[in-house]
């Protein structure tokens, strides 16, 4: 019998635990295909972070360090320093990346790491049921934030890929949005572009990927979908924020 | 060959010569020629240093160092190690070999920078969150102090877990006389084994992680760890005694002050008063063998504790004493150093002279 | 034998070097030393001072409380020390800064006009090597050529400079003696 599909080789049997309609599992295909198709097996070493994705260190078929919250960009600089030859890739939450970790991101970036950071917005704290996150929309409700995130309360969500885009250190800086076929082909492409710059040498890459929490968004998951192409985006816009094969 | 050096400086380089290939650490006041020396000294050995944005990310770079394979190390000062204290966390939990210096200054709070040994309870009683241990020294001179970091790699290796150099401003600034031991060979360096060095898929694959979700499994791991902490009180306690053969009283002093103590014992030898020193090395694990046994002994009619602090290793004396001898206390704090003299004075005065 | 020395002064002075040469001189001469600095805020224009011990065994305390010798650079170094000084302790007064007497007839008390014999050596900046010799001579504890032998491989990168050292050096030495 013709094999028409096959579960990508980067990543285990493990069954994964995210809940129905969470576009992490989508995130962790994506990274694990273009890992595969780079030809990278056996020579990678990824992190897992605190949050929703805190057992991503059961489903990469690589090496993994578990991060404690916030801290993965220092691991991964920590790692890369000592192995300069493997590929080494963080994967974090909003509220791990955008809020706790907000220090590291920043200097990993500015320092230029030769590393990639997959970076999962969705607007809320997932793991610890649904709070407020860095990113939650305005208006948007969260158990933080009962009557939606006020501005006068809470401030503005913060854009984090058009942040980094402003230091020398990246090269490469995107933002994809994990709703639909297309963006998700666009999203894997854009992946692959971080590691192929990483196994150039080229510096910091970071992919950061809208993604739907309908459990604690209280969506059914096509209304999650919807909720990042149509509201997600008009807060952060989709695009390649820094490219220095372009510049 | 002896060569003059900065305690700083000399500690550094024994890191150097002990293995150590990668250093992450932030800037303060007093152990900054840590840092210092190192950016220069190890990229001539094919080594990294950065200076991270935190303490807290210097912490955690040492996790990925030294679970990569690496022989990491950190060093800080008093503030600096309260910032690390999660990452030493996780490191103790995740099992991962590596070396912290503590220049201690004054507290609390961002306290002074002179010379103190008040993060005692932070260092052996835990300062992060969990049921965790690390091996901690306690040097009192320069040649100590390298000839303790010369060995801390090996000896993290061997128990994979972090070994804290506990100092102070003085053994960090004090210049001596040292005679530096030779560059040990990385080849002879144990295999990681278990380390992420990214070659791992499938069966083989190695994660470095400190989260047990199911009681059983993380309670499992607590006694894993505690039977490793039975091996260090078996193997690793280290200590001197000076004079305490015949001594009335036994001095408890360890690091800087111990030196400031043997110079009173002396003093009061010359006064006829029989006067000890029981020097801890070790703070973990701690002689309270060697502290129990001299409380059994006649001889023995009390102990002074002597420390920069307001009493902290006094709670580890009275736990080895367990009751049977007299327990007394003198300390200086916020920097304050005590000078042979006081010691002398105080102990004039406790005997009634 | 066990010597404590306190040196102080302002920062820029000197101060600190003036320590480490006996301290480097105590090495040569196979002794045991410790040079422990203040250290702080202070350190950068303000005061500065460090402590010496030099000993034939082991040095236990670095902290020096009451000191064999005072070198003392500037006036407010000489009225925070002098009286920690031991009795039938020394104390060298730099006169070129100081214009008191030390008001103790229980220590020996050296004026040393450091500056004018530095300008004399043909180097401002060696008022402390001028001090140095004058503690090389008081205390008897290094031979001079030692000194000196030290000097040279200190300032083995900026040779122009050894000259006025060494005479500075002597000039000192030979004040002391006076």
């Amino acid at each position: 019998m013709a094999v028409v599909f096959k579960k990508t080789n980067m990543l285990t049997d493990t069954p994964l635990h995210y809940c129905p309609g969470c576009t992490h599992g989508i995130a962790h295909r994506l990274v694990a295909e273009c890992l595969e198709e780079l030809g990278l097996e056996g020579n990678v070493i990824g992190i897992a972070p605190v949050g929703c994705a805190v057992f991503a260190y059961n489903y990469f078929n690589c090496d993994m360090q578990q991060a404690a919250h916030g801290r993965a960009p220092s691991l991964a600089t920590g790692i890369k320093r000592v192995h300069p030859d493997k590929i080494v890739f963080a994967y974090q939450g909003d509220g791990d990346l955008a809020s706790i970790g907000t220090a590291e991101i920043i200097h990993a970036a500015a320092r230029g790491e030769n590393v990639t950071v997959i970076f999962i917005n969705n607007a809320i704290y997932g793991m610890t049921g649904g709070q407020m996150a860095p990113t939650t929309l305005i208006g948007q409700k969260s158990t933080t934030s009962q009557l939606g995130r006020s501005v006068a309360l809470n401030g503005n969500p913060i854009r984090v890929s058009e942040m980094l885009a402003t230091l020398d250190g990246p090269s490469y800086i995107a933002r994809c949005a994990l709703s639909d076929t297309a963006n998700v082909n666009k999203a894997k492409r854009a992946i692959k572009k971080a590691f192929e710059n990483q196994i150039a040498g080229k510096g910091f890459s970071m992919v950061e990927l809208l993604s739907s929490c309908p459990t604690n968004w209280g969506m059914t998951p096509t209304q999650a979908a919807d909720f990042v192409k149509d509201e997600m985006t008009k807060v952060f816009p989709l695009g390649v924020f820094k490219d220095i094969d372009k510049e | 060959m002896k060569v003059l050096m900065k305690g700083n400086e000399a500690v550094a380089e024994a890191a150097v010569r002990g293995g150590c290939r990668a250093f992450f650490g932030y800037p303060i006041t007093p152990q900054n020629e840590i840092p210092e020396y190192l950016s220069r000294r190890l990229p001539e050995v094919g080594g990294c240093f950065i200076q991270a944005e935190s303490e807290v990310s210097a912490i955690n770079m040492v996790y990925g160092a030294a679970g990569a394979g690496a022989r990491a190390m950190t060093s800080s000062s008093s503030p600096g190690i309260s910032l690390k204290q999660e990452g030493i966390s996780y490191i103790c939990g995740a099992e991962l070999p590596c070396v912290i210096v503590n220049m201690v200054r004054g507290g609390p709070g961002l306290g002074g920078i002179q010379p103190a040994q008040s993060d005692y309870f932070q260092t052996v009683k835990g300062g992060g969150h969990g049921d965790y241990h690390m091996l901690v020294y306690a040097p009192s001179s320069v040649q100590e102090a390298v000839n303790i970091m010369y060995d801390a790699f090996d000896k993290a290796d061997e128990y994979r877990m972090p070994v804290m150099m506990l100092g102070d401003g003085m053994i960090g600034q004090i210049m001596e006389a040292v005679e530096l031991p030779e560059m040990k060979d990385p080849a002879t360096f144990p295999k990681r084994e278990w380390a992420t060095d990214g070659t791992g898929k499938g069966k083989d694959r190695r994660v470095i992680n400190s989260l047990y979700i199911e009681p059983d499994v993380l309670e499992e791991v607590n006694h894993r760890l505690f039977k490793r902490y039975d091996v260090l009180k078996e193997k690793e306690v280290r200590y001197e005694e000076y004079l305490t053969d015949d001594a009335e009283i036994v001095i408890v002093a360890y690091g800087t002050v111990a030196r400031i103590a043997k110079s009173a014992v002396n003093e009061l030898r010359q006064k006829g008063i029989k006067v000890g020193l029981l020097r801890p090395i070790t703070l973990y694990p701690y002689p309270e063998k060697a502290l129990n046994d001299l409380a059994k002994k006649d001889c023995v009619k009390s102990f002074l504790t002597i420390e920069l602090s307001m009493g902290q290793m006094i709670e580890d004396v009275r736990l080895a004493v367990n009751g049977l001898k007299p327990v007394e206390f003198y300390g200086r704090t916020g920097g304050n150093v005590m000078t042979p003299d006081d010691i002398v004075n105080v102990v004039l005065a406790k005997e009634g002279k | 034998m066990e010597e404590k020395i306190i040196i102080a002064g302002f920062g820029g002075q000197g101060v600190l070097s003036l320590g480490q040469f006996i301290a480097y001189a105590a090495i040569a001469d196979g002794k045991e030393v410790t040079w422990l600095p203040s250290y702080g805020p202070e350190m950068r224009g303000g005061t500065s001072n460090c402590s010496v011990v030099v000993c034939d065994k082991e040095v236990a305390s670095p902290i020096v409380a009451r000191p064999d010798c005072l070198i003392a650079m500037n006036k407010p170094s000489l009225y925070k020390f002098v009286d920690k000084v031991k009795e039938g302790g020394t104390v060298i007064v730099n006169s070129s800064l100081i214009p008191d007497k030390v008001e103790r007839d229980d220590v020996k008390a050296v004026y040393i006009d450091a500056q004018e014999l530095a300008l004399e050596a043909g180097n401002a900046r060696t008022a402390n090597i001028v001090i140095l010799g004058a503690y090389i001579k008081l205390s008897g504890l290094f031979e001079l050529d030692l000194v000196a032998k030290m000097i040279e491989n200190k300032f083995q990168n900026k040779p122009k400079v050894i000259p006025a050292n060494l005479k500075a050096l002597q000039l000192g030495y030979d004040a002391a003696g006076k």
